[in-house]
């Protein structure tokens, strides 16, 4: 460590805190209590995370409620009431109580030791936003049990996780089930709202030294944009819920058709939040492809620049493309035109995006660990869902796939084969961080082979119902269809995702207790979260980093060729 | 009925697209039970199929195109083992990055203009003089069907007539909803146009082909959304003025219940024959039953007192093949299961159970099943 060129204080001993030594841990409540009292974005982040992953197996549980019911025609398994509880719970669950937090709790968790910062810029906003949401998970799934009583299924919500007016109204919708809904998703809002505030904050005004906007890891322009949409998505949600609470209880009419309310104005109401919302999710999960992929191909990210500007651009054009969901509610043809247009343009830097990880990867030396698979994985399946997504956008073709099983299929393998695949790739690259064990790369590998046979047999095939005329969100179908045996099959592979998923989770407990050591840099990774120990103290950095280019710790292994030469 | 008419078919289909849809239809082991959309038997429905098949095309190259380039670079650019030594870095290109946005932005400029010439034919085409009127009203969980030019009110089957190419006939349909948003959807005639509450839609359809073309709501509307089937038959010309000649009359006009009934004395004088015992299975009872009980205020038959709208006409119940939107075949079995318990045949329909007796119920069966 000669050479004065080195751009982190203290040369790489600085940034490699080895004085830290675990705390002497305390009682079992000590421990509880030093969680629940928490302002650390790390403590934080994993309670996040370790919420959402409770949420994945319930909703999961109603996922195979849902395929065993479907596996055959004419089914009896759980009668029409439950089985839209089932879905409507589902759909609910995993876009609110699932995919929001566990991409929060990366954002959480990384940001901060991305960033090379000590915490995000409102750690007691940060604590409240995370049991604020808590909060309401818990709630909405009281419905169950709350309500009118211990029933059956008690009043969880029923009315699909869109919730179209007027059938949410008292006139239809009677009892709280839809209570439920709302004031959950309401107070959720809430927390959300917290968090992007947080994130933004966080991003613009908390680097460390020498850390200039065009040097952020791209994870941070992606949580910045993220957060951004969260707060133009989810405004129009709460007022909406608002209005329907007002609706059913002061008399109000904003969906009530039978005094002349607007049936169109909820589903207005509910898209401009919902399709800024599915890039809120699937945001995070290209943030977490942009990290991955060019530390397992060795390369530098290729054109970042570029992949800035597609990613403001998503966002931008997400915010214009609501109406696709409304094809079929009665558009004028120009309001069609405009929206098949809209929707098409997302296509363009979404393709920017995946070329330029394909030239990442192009030239560089792959290696194919478990985080880099499930990327690979992901990739493929992100352009299958994508150019499903532009069939779907051709509003006269959505005449006939809207609210089919191919809308079902399509979108699953966007939350599926897209996000999920990342947070997976997420958790296999950055668990050692958190925990400071590697997690088992043989249970990684049953993991991932078999969740890509289990997607593939579920979601490749339930295409082809939709395209056969079954629509979603029906308890059961007729026999006479032809639609029996692709069923079958979209359960089987559901089956089989589920013994991955069982696999995952197991992997995760063993690994914390029995995993390898992983030390501070188990990937010869770049970025300055890496630069900590793991898991990193509480302090995050004992001095202050400075960096001099994007990727600080490449500057560091490799002094003779620093990228802040380049800059 | 008729299920499909060859001679039809054979003028308007070339020799080898009738033999390959023949095929591909008994590989499917689909008609008449067909829904696929795939199966166009009426121009709207065929335009998309055409627009679906261009695009399917230009997406299927963009993915084959990715996955060989994918799988190429992973291939051949995966470490070996033993290679420590970092790849050189490139940091991007602006010629190429220009290059995957400009080729993007004219693969959708071709299919967006394709896309734009579709929508406005479809969803503005012109309507003849001669289309038939149709008004599609969804209830939860059943479909009303009104002909105001016709006079004729039905539920759940509609029949339409052939509009076949020297003689197009099409059906334009006006569609809204009397509670929530359903959507009318039968695939092999065209794409769905959803029924709201206080609003009207249109969309239209011209079947090539008679026969029975199924399908369902697509919206969900409640409990029993998957059981809100539909089914469109299509008519030929002669079996369609027909249909609408029968369905036109009135109860009053071929039955001889009105004067049975009103032969029934109104003061509970103990019967003399058989029509006034109150016990006897017969029509006459049957219709007192319907008119004295609750069913007269949710049900119509033309041409009685009955002229309840929130349930489904039943002026000519037995015309139609099926009960309860179509989920049992038609027939007094399944009436009187049906009128016995509703909810146990179909779970959360809004027809309640009546608690009548078992004869009430069985005189009920014997009046419905007069209304031919």
């Amino acid at each position: 460590m000669s050479t004065p060129t080195i751009p982190v204080a203290g040369g790489i001993e600085g940034a490699l805190d080895r004085s830290h030594a675990p705390a002497p841990r305390g009682t079992y409540l000590d421990v509880v209590h030093s969680w629940i009292v928490t302002v650390d974005h790390k403590k934080i982040g994993l309670m996040y995370i370790g919420y959402a992953l409770i949420f994945l197996i319930v909703a999961g549980i109603e996922a195979m409620v849902i395929r065993i019911q479907l596996a055959v025609p004419e089914n009896h398994f759980v009668t029409p009431f439950t089985y839209n509880r089932m879905f409507t719970m589902h759909g609910t669950t995993m876009v609110f109580l699932v995919g929001m937090p566990i991409l929060f709790g990366f954002g959480n968790y990384l940001l901060p030791l991305m960033l090379g910062v000590r915490d995000m810029a409102f750690p007691r906003l940060n604590a409240f936003s995370f049991w604020i949401s808590a909060f309401a998970g818990i709630l909405l799934y009281f419905s169950f049990i709350g309500g009118l009583g211990l029933t059956g299924t008690g009043s969880a919500p029923d009315m699909a996780w869109f919730a179209y007016a007027p059938l949410t109204e008292r006139a239809f919708s009677p009892g709280h089930n839809v209570d439920y809904w709302a004031v959950g998703l309401l107070i959720n809002g809430i927390g959300s709202i917290g968090t992007a505030i947080n994130i933004l904050v966080t991003v613009f005004s908390m680097r460390c030294k020498g850390m200039t906007l065009m040097r952020i890891p791209l994870l941070g322009w992606i949580y910045a944009t993220v957060a951004f949409l969260v707060l133009v998505a989810i405004g129009p949600l709460t007022a909406a819920q608002g209005m329907l609470l007002i609706d059913r209880y002061l008399g109000g009419h904003f969906f009530d058709t039978q005094a002349g309310g607007s049936a169109i104005l909820w589903a207005h109401f509910f898209w401009i939040f919902g399709h800024p919302e599915v890039y809120v999710l699937v945001l995070p999960a290209f943030g977490f492809a942009n990290e991955i992929i060019p530390v397992f191909s060795r390369k530098a990210i290729f054109g970042y620049a570029a992949m800035v500007g597609a990613t403001v651009g998503i966002a931008f054009i997400s915010t214009s493309v609501w109406a696709h969901h409304m094809f079929t509610i009665g558009m004028t043809s120009f309001g069609n035109t405009f929206f098949t247009l809209s929707t098409m343009l997302v296509s363009i830097p979404t393709g920017i995006k995946t070329f330029n990880w394909l030239a990442t990867m192009w030239g560089g030396k792959i290696r194919l660990a478990t985080p880099m698979l499930f990327s690979i994985a992901f990739l493929i399946q992100w352009v299958v869902a994508g150019l499903t997504g532009i069939l779907l956008s051709i509003a006269p073709f959505d005449w006939q796939l809207h609210n089919s099983y191919f809308v079902v299929a399509h979108f699953h393998y966007v939350l599926v084969g897209g996000i999920l695949f990342m947070i997976f790739a997420a958790f296999y690259y950055w668990y050692p961080k958190m925990t400071g064990r590697m997690l088992s790369e043989r249970l990684g590998m049953w993991h991932f082979w078999l969740m890509v046979i289990g997607f593939h047999l579920t979601f490749d095939f339930m295409h082809l119902p939709g395209v056969l005329g079954m629509p979603r969100q029906i308890y059961t179908y007729e026999a006479d269809r032809g639609w029996g045996t692709l069923n079958m099959i979209v359960s089987i592979g559901s089956l089989v995702q589920a013994i991955a998923i069982l696999i995952f989770v197991y992997n995760l407990v063993h690994s914390y207790f029995r995993g390898e050591p992983a030390g501070p840099d188990p990937w010869d990774a770049w970025t300055l979260e890496w630069s900590t120990p793991s898991p990193p103290p509480s302090y995050n950095f004992a001095i202050d980093p400075v960096v001099a280019s994007r990727r600080p710790l490449w500057d560091l292994k490799h002094p003779e060729d620093p990228d802040s030469a380049f800059e | 009925m008729a299920v499909l008419d060859d001679h039809v078919f054979a003028i308007s289909q070339p020799e080898f697209l009738r033999s390959y849809r023949a095929c591909l239809a008994s590989v499917l082991l689909l008609r008449p039970h067909d829904t696929s959309i795939f199966s166009r038997d009426s121009t709207p429905a065929g335009e998309v199929h055409s627009l679906g098949i261009f695009a399917i095309a230009i997406t299927a190259g963009i993915f084959v195109s990715v996955a060989i380039l994918l799988f190429y670079t992973v291939l051949k650019y995966r470490r070996r083992a033993g290679d420590i030594n970092e790849p050189p870095q490139i940091f991007g290109s602006t010629q190429i990055e220009l290059a995957w946005t400009i080729i993007p932005i004219l693969l959708i400029f071709v299919l967006f203009l394709g896309t734009t010439r579709v929508i406005f034919a479809v969803q503005d085409a012109p309507k003849p003089k001669n289309a038939l009127d149709v008004t599609a009203i969804g209830h939860q969980f059943w479909w009303e069907f009104r002909y105001p030019t016709l006079g004729i009110v039905t539920a759940n089957e509609l029949h339409v007539p052939l509009s076949e190419a020297n003689a197009p006939m099409p059906t334009f349909l006006k569609l809204t909803s009397a509670d929530v948003i359903h959507s009318f959807w039968v695939p092999r005639l065209a794409g769905k146009t959803d029924l709201l509450p206080n609003r009207v839609n249109e969309m239209w359809i011209d079947p090539h082909e008679t026969g029975l073309y199924e399908g369902q709501c697509a919206q969900f509307c409640g409990a029993q959304h998957a059981k809100m089937l539909l089914r469109i038959y299509v008519d030929s010309p002669e079996q369609f003025r027909s249909w609408v000649a029968t369905q036109q009359e009135t109860q009053q006009s071929h039955t001889s219940v009105e004067a049975a009934t009103n032969a029934l004395p109104t003061n509970a004088t103990p019967a003399a024959n058989a029509q006034d015992n109150t016990s006897a299975i017969t029509p006459q009872q049957g219709r007192r039953v319907f008119e004295e009980q609750a069913c007269m205020n949710c049900h119509t038959i033309a041409g009685t007192a009955a002229n309840g709208r929130y349930g489904p006409d039943l002026t000519h119940l037995m015309s139609r093949d099926t009960l309860g939107s179509g989920i049992v075949p038609n027939g007094p079995q399944n009436l009187l299961a049906w009128i016995v318990d509703p909810n146990n045949m179909k779970p959360g329909t809004l027809m309640p159970a009546m608690h009548l007796t078992d004869v009430q119920n069985k005189q009920l069966v014997a009046y419905l099943t007069t209304l031919h």
